[in-house]
C-alpha cells in the first residue's frame, strides 16, 4: 500500500511539473480542454475515474498528433462535490483558462448549476451521465442516456420478457429519480397497469436502514403476480439495500431489481454475493466482447497502471463525446463554439459495443440499450439488448407538459424547447 | 421397461448421441454436458436430468443453483471446488474422485442466470421433498408453494401422507388448498377456503381476495354466497394475525435501528458526554474501524468467518490509538473552548477522509459478510428476523454493558468520573488528570472503531461512512442527556423504535424529518435531554 502511495505521489508531482512546464512553452499553440469533475467530497467516488479517462483520451489524441495540428492540453479543476462551485469553476475554465471545450459534471444538480455559465459565456459542455431529460441546451451535448434510452427499455424488457405485472419504483429523493419515476408511472399506466399495482417509494440520500422498506416490497411482491423493483436509488444507499434484500430472502428469481445507477465501478467496491442475478440497464457493459472495447479496456488498464480497474458506461460516454468533438473540430476547421456546435450535429463515431453513435439535432445521442444480470465477479452478463440503437429523446413523450415539446438545434428552428402546438420557442427556459 | 423407453426418448432429444446402455451412463453424459455456453441448452439438460433417478443429482443441481459448480478447462470435467490456501481443491462431481489442487485459472464457473436458477430451484425443491432433514423439506415445500401450479399440488398431495412433521404438513396443506380453490367442485372449494383462512402465507390471502373480486358493474364475480362469506371472514382472520406479526416485525426493526444508533453514539457519549469534547471526527473514527475490518479480511482471505473476531479488538486498538493521538496533539490545547474544538475536529475529520481516499482510493471497499451472519430466521411465512440485525443487537448490548462496567467498577472508571465531575478536586486527590483525559478519549474512540466493524456489515465501507452517521450520533447523545450512559441507551432505543413505527405511515424521508423536529422541540423544553446530570458540578 505504502509503496503505491509513494508512487502515486511521485507521479502526481512529476505530472504537475510537467504540465507547468508545458504551460510555459506551449501556451500559444495548444487547444485547452477543460475537465470539470469533483476530485474530492462525496462525488469523488464516481467522478475521479472520469477525470482520468479524459486525461487518457487527451494523451492518446496528442500521440496521434493532436487536433488541427495543435497539441491538446487538459485543464483539470476540482469543484469538490459542491454544486455552486461547479458554476464558479466553469467560469474560471472559460474566462481565465479560455478552454475550447469542457467535459464534466455528474449529478443533475451540478449540471443545472453550471448550465447558466456555459450559456452566458457561450462555452461548450459534454455531459456524460444518464439523466432525467427535460432539458436541451444549445451549449450542452448530452452523451449519457435520456430516460427513453435506459428506463423505458428496461421496463419493456421486464414487462415483455419476464412478465412483470406489479411494479415497485424505488428511488432516492432528488430530481433524477423523481422525474424518471414520473415518466415511468405515466408509461406504465399508458400500458394498462393499474395504480394499485404500482408502489412508489423515496428514501433520503445515503439511506442505510432498509428493513421496513424491503419488508414492504416483500409483502407487495407476494400477491401472486410477478413483481419487479425499478431502482433509481443513488450510489451509496445501494449496498445496504441489496444486503437487506439478500438477508430477508428476496432473491433475484422472485423479485428482480433493475438498477440505473449500479455499474461496474460501484460493484467493484462491494461484496457482490447478495446482488447476483439482479439487473442493470446501461448503454455499455465492460463485458461486451468487441475489438474496440477490448482495446479500450487494455489502454485504460495500462494508463491507470492497475490491472483490476474496470470501465463503465459514463466512461464510454466520454470516449464517444471526445471523439465526436475531435471530429467536429476537424470538420469545422476551428474550435470556435458556434462553428463546432453546428458541426457536431450529424457526426457519427463508433461506440464501444459494436454500433455507431450519432449526434442528433437535439444534442442527444443514438445508443443501444443493454440489460445485464450481475455476476459474482462484479461484471454484467448481457441478457437482452435493443435491436438497433435508440434515439435520445430530450423531452419525454409520457409527461403531459413535455409531450408537445421538441428540440432541434439546426437552423432555421434552432430551438431546444419548441412547442409544436403553440408554435412557440421557450428558448433556454426549461420549466 | 418404461425407464429404458424414457431414456431412449431422451437420447433422441439430445443434440449429442449418447451410448444407450444404461441410465447411469445417460445421467453421467448429461451432467458432463453442463458446461455448454447456451442457457437454452443448459435448461434442456437440467430438465432431462430431473427426470432421471440418480442419488447424485440433488447435490449437483443444488450446487449449480448456488453458482458453485465449475468445470476444468482442459477436459471439461464438471467439478466441485473448495478453497485451500491460494488454490482450489477440485473433486469430480460424478466419481467424487479428488482431482488435486489447481489454480483459479484452470477451472471455470458454470454460469447460471435468473431463469435457470428458477428452474433449478423448483427441480431441487421437488427432489428434496423426501430429504431426511425437516428444514430442507420445509424449504422445499415453501419453494413449491411460492410458484404453485397443478403439477406442484399433485406432488404435494403424493408426499403428504408420508410426511410426519406438523409444520411441513401445514405448508403442504396450504399449497394444495391454493390450487383446490380454483377447482369446480363446490365442496372442495369450501374446504380449501377453510384451510386458507388459517394460513399466514401471503399467497393464501391474495387467493381469498381474488374470490372477492368484483366485475365492472360492482357485482361479485363469484356466485356462491356462502363461499364469499367464508372468504371475507377468512381475510379478517388472517389480517388480525398478520397485524400481530407485523407489529412484532416493526418492533424488531426498531430495536435493531436503535442498537445501531446505540453503537454509534455510545463512544460519543464518553467523549462528548463525559469529557465535554465536541468531536466532529467521531464518524471518521468509525470509518477507521470499518477499514480495519477490510484490512483484516485482506490478510486472512481464507477465514472470513472468523475475521470479525480479529477485527473487533484490532479496530478498538487502532481507533483508540488515533483517538489518543488526536487528544494529545490537538484537543488538549483546546479544553474549555468548545467552538474551537468543533472546528479543529471538523478539520481532523476532513484530513482523515482524504487520508483514506489517498491510501485506499475514493471507491468503496468490499467487506464480505461471514456465512453465519447472512440469511434470516423464519418464524413462519409472515415473520422472519434477519441474522445480521440480530447479532448487531446483541453486540451493541455487549459493548454498552462492557462500557458501563468499565466506568462503574474499575479504578479507571472511577478516575474518569472524578475528573469529569470536578477536575481540580480530582487533581488534588492525586489523579493524573491529563493521563485520564487521553485514556478516556482513547476509550471513546476505540468504541467508535468497534462500532465501525459492525457498520461494515450493514453499509458501505468508504470515505463517507463517518459523515452519514455523525449527525445521528450527536442527536442520540443530546436527546438522552449529556453525560449519562443510560440516557444514551434509552434515547437510542426509543428513537429507533419511534422511527420505525412512524416510517410505514409517513415514508422514510418524512419520518426522518419528523424525528428531528420532535427532538428540537424536546430540547427546547428540556435542554439537558431526557436524563440530565444532576449535582453542583453541572451548574457551572
Amino acid at each position: 500500500m505504502k509503496h503505491n502511495v509513494l508512487k502515486k505521489f511521485a507521479l502526481f508531482a512529476s505530472a504537475a511539473t510537467l504540465t507547468m512546464g508545458m504551460q510555459a512553452t506551449l501556451a500559444a499553440d495548444t487547444i485547452k480542454v477543460g475537465v470539470l469533475h469533483s476530485l474530492s467530497g462525496t462525488m469523488a467516488i464516481s467522478e475521479t475515474t472520469l477525470k482520468d479517462t479524459m486525461l487518457m483520451l487527451v494523451e492518446e489524441q496528442n500521440k496521434k498528433g493532436g487536433v488541427l495540428g495543435k497539441k491538446l492540453e487538459a485543464v483539470v479543476v476540482d469543484p469538490a462535490s459542491n454544486w455552486p462551485l461547479f458554476a464558479e469553476k466553469a467560469r474560471e475554465l472559460i474566462q481565465k483558462e479560455k478552454v475550447a471545450v469542457t467535459f464534466g459534471c455528474w449529478t443533475s444538480v451540478s449540471r443545472k448549476s453550471a448550465l447558466p455559465v456555459f450559456e452566458e459565456l457561450n462555452g461548450l459542455l459534454f455531459y456524460p451521465v444518464q439523466y432525467e431529460g427535460e432539458e436541451s441546451s444549445k451549449n450542452v451535448f448530452y452523451t449519457g442516456a435520456a430516460p427513453n434510452q435506459q428506463a423505458i427499455p428496461a421496463v419493456d424488457y421486464l414487462m415483455n420478457e419476464i412478465g412483470v405485472k406489479r411494479w415497485v419504483l424505488a428511488g432516492t429523493d432528488y430530481v433524477y429519480p423523481r422525474t424518471t419515476n414520473k415518466i415511468l408511472e405515466a408509461y406504465l399506466k399508458a400500458k394498462g397497469v393499474k395504480s394499485k399495482d404500482i408502489m412508489i417509494n423515496y428514501t433520503p440520500f445515503g439511506h442505510a436502514d432498509w428493513q421496513s422498506i424491503v419488508a414492504d416490497i416483500k409483502k407487495f411482491g407476494s400477491k401472486g403476480k410477478k413483481t419487479a423493483v425499478v431502482s433509481t436509488i443513488n450510489g451509496d444507499a445501494n449496498v445496504p439495500f441489496y444486503k437487506e434484500l439478500g438477508n430477508q430472502g428476496v432473491s433475484a428469481e422472485d423479485i428482480p431489481v433493475v438498477a440505473f445507477s449500479v455499474g461496474e465501478e460501484e460493484l467493484s467496491g462491494i461484496d457482490t454475493k447478495p446482488l447476483v442475478g439482479h439487473l442493470a440497464a446501461w448503454n455499455y457493459f465492460m463485458s461486451v466482447e468487441n475489438e474496440d472495447n477490448t482495446a479500450f479496456i487494455k489502454a485504460w488498464k495500462k494508463f491507470i497502471k492497475n490491472d483490476k480497474r474496470v470501465t463503465n458506461d459514463p466512461m464510454e460516454a466520454h470516449v464517444i463525446g471526445f471523439n465526436m468533438w475531435v471530429k467536429a473540430v476537424e470538420k469545422a476547421g476551428t474550435t470556435d463554439t458556434d462553428a463546432v456546435e453546428a458541426a457536431m450535429i450529424g457526426i457519427s463515431v463508433p461506440n464501444l459495443t459494436g454500433g455507431i453513435a450519432t449526434m442528433m439535432p437535439n444534442h442527444h445521442l443514438t445508443k443501444p440499450v443493454l440489460i445485464g444480470e450481475i455476476q459474482e465477479d462484479g461484471q454484467f452478463d448481457t441478457v437482452w439488448q435493443t435491436k438497433g440503437t435508440v434515439v435520445g429523446d430530450a423531452w419525454s413523450d409520457y409527461l403531459p407538459g413535455s409531450k408537445d415539446v421538441v428540440s432541434d438545434w439546426r437552423k432555421p428552428l434552432a430551438c431546444g424547447n419548441y412547442n409544436v402546438k403553440t408554435k412557440k420557442c421557450s428558448g433556454q427556459n426549461y420549466k | 421397461m418404461p425407464i429404458q423407453i424414457l431414456y431412449l426418448l431422451l437420447a433422441s432429444l439430445l443434440p449429442m448421441q449418447l451410448p444407450a446402455e444404461s441410465e447411469v451412463i445417460g445421467f453421467e453424459a448429461l451432467v458432463n454436458q453442463l458446461h455448454v455456453n447456451s442457457y437454452k441448452e443448459k435448461e434442456a439438460i437440467i430438465k432431462q436430468i430431473a427426470t432421471l433417478k440418480d442419488s447424485r443429482k440433488v447435490t449437483i443441481l443444488q450446487t449449480m443453483q448456488d453458482g458453485d459448480l465449475y468445470y476444468r478447462q482442459s477436459d471439461k470435467k464438471i467439478v466441485y471446488r473448495k478453497k485451500t490456501g491460494d488454490q482450489y481443491r477440485i473433486t469430480d462431481v460424478l466419481s467424487k474422485q479428488d482431482l488435486g489442487l489447481v489454480d483459479s485459472g484452470t477451472i471455470k464457473k458454470i454460469k447460471v442466470n435468473n431463469k435457470l436458477r428458477r428452474i433449478l430451484r423448483s427441480v431441487v425443491a421437488r427432489l428434496s421433498l423426501e430429504d431426511d432433514d425437516v428444514d430442507v423439506r420445509l424449504t422445499a415445500v415453501n419453494n413449491i408453494v411460492k410458484n404453485i401450479n397443478d403439477s406442484g399440488a399433485e406432488l404435494l398431495r403424493e408426499s403428504m401422507p408420508a410426511e410426519q412433521d406438523e409444520d411441513v404438513r401445514a405448508a403442504m396443506k396450504t399449497g394444495i388448498a391454493l390450487m383446490d380453490v380454483l377447482s369446480d367442485e363446490p365442496s372442495v372449494r369450501h374446504e380449501a377456503v377453510d384451510v386458507l383462512a388459517q394460513s399466514v402465507y401471503p399467497a393464501a390471502k391474495s387467493r381469498l381476495e381474488d374470490i372477492l373480486e368484483k366485475d365492472e358493474a360492482g357485482n361479485y364475480i363469484e356466485t356462491d354466497v356462502q363461499l364469499l362469506k367464508k372468504a371475507r371472514s377468512g381475510i379478517e382472520n388472517i389480517d388480525s394475525k398478520l397485524e400481530v406479526y407485523s407489529f412484532l416485525e416493526t418492533a424488531f426493526f426498531g430495536l435493531s435501528l436503535g442498537s445501531v444508533l446505540l453503537l454509534i453514539a455510545v463512544g460519543l457519549a464518553i467523549t462528548f458526554g463525559v469529557m465535554g469534547v465536541i468531536n466532529m471526527a467521531h464518524g471518521e473514527l468509525m470509518m477507521i474501524g470499518a477499514y480495519t475490518t477490510y484490512v483484516v479480511q485482506l490478510m486472512m482471505p481464507n477465514h472470513i468467518d472468523y475475521s470479525l473476531f480479529v477485527a473487533i479488538p484490532l479496530a478498538f486498538v487502532v481507533a483508540g490509538l488515533f483517538g489518543v493521538a488526536i487528544e494529545r496533539s490537538v484537543i488538549r490545547f483546546l479544553y474549555g473552548r468548545p467552538l474551537e474544538t468543533l472546528l479543529a475536529t471538523f478539520g481532523i475529520s476532513l484530513i482523515l477522509q482524504q487520508m483514506v481516499r489517498s491510501i485506499f482510493s475514493p471507491l468503496n471497499r468490499s467487506v464480505a459478510t461471514p456465512e453465519w451472519m447472512s440469511g434470516s430466521f423464519e418464524v413462519n411465512a409472515a415473520l422472519s428476523l434477519t441474522y445480521n440485525r440480530f447479532y448487531v443487537i446483541i453486540f451493541s448490548l455487549l459493548v454498552f454493558f462492557f462500557l458501563l462496567a468499565l466506568l462503574k467498577k474499575t479504578s479507571l472508571g472511577l478516575q474518569v468520573r472524578a475528573v469529569s465531575q470536578n477536575r481540580p478536586m480530582a487533581k488534588a486527590m492525586g489523579v493524573r488528570s491529563e493521563w485520564v483525559d487521553a485514556l478516556t478519549f482513547g476509550l471513546g474512540s476505540g468504541i467508535a472503531g468497534v462500532a465501525g466493524v459492525a457498520l461494515s456489515q450493514l453499509t458501505n465501507v468508504g470515505p463517507n461512512l463517518g459523515q452519514t452517521y455523525i449527525i445521528d450520533s450527536f442527536m442520540v447523545v443530546v436527546f438522552g442527556g449529556v453525560g449519562n450512559l443510560w440516557g444514551t441507551f434509552v434515547s437510542a432505543m426509543s428513537l429507533g423504535v419511534f422511527n420505525k413505527f412512524l416510517e410505514p405511515s409517513t415514508g422514510a424521508v418524512l419520518a426522518k424529518i419528523l424525528v428531528l423536529v420532535l427532538i428540537i422541540l424536546f430540547i427546547q423544553k428540556r435542554p439537558r435531554g431526557m436524563f440530565p446530570q444532576k449535582g453542583r458540578a453541572v451548574e457551572n
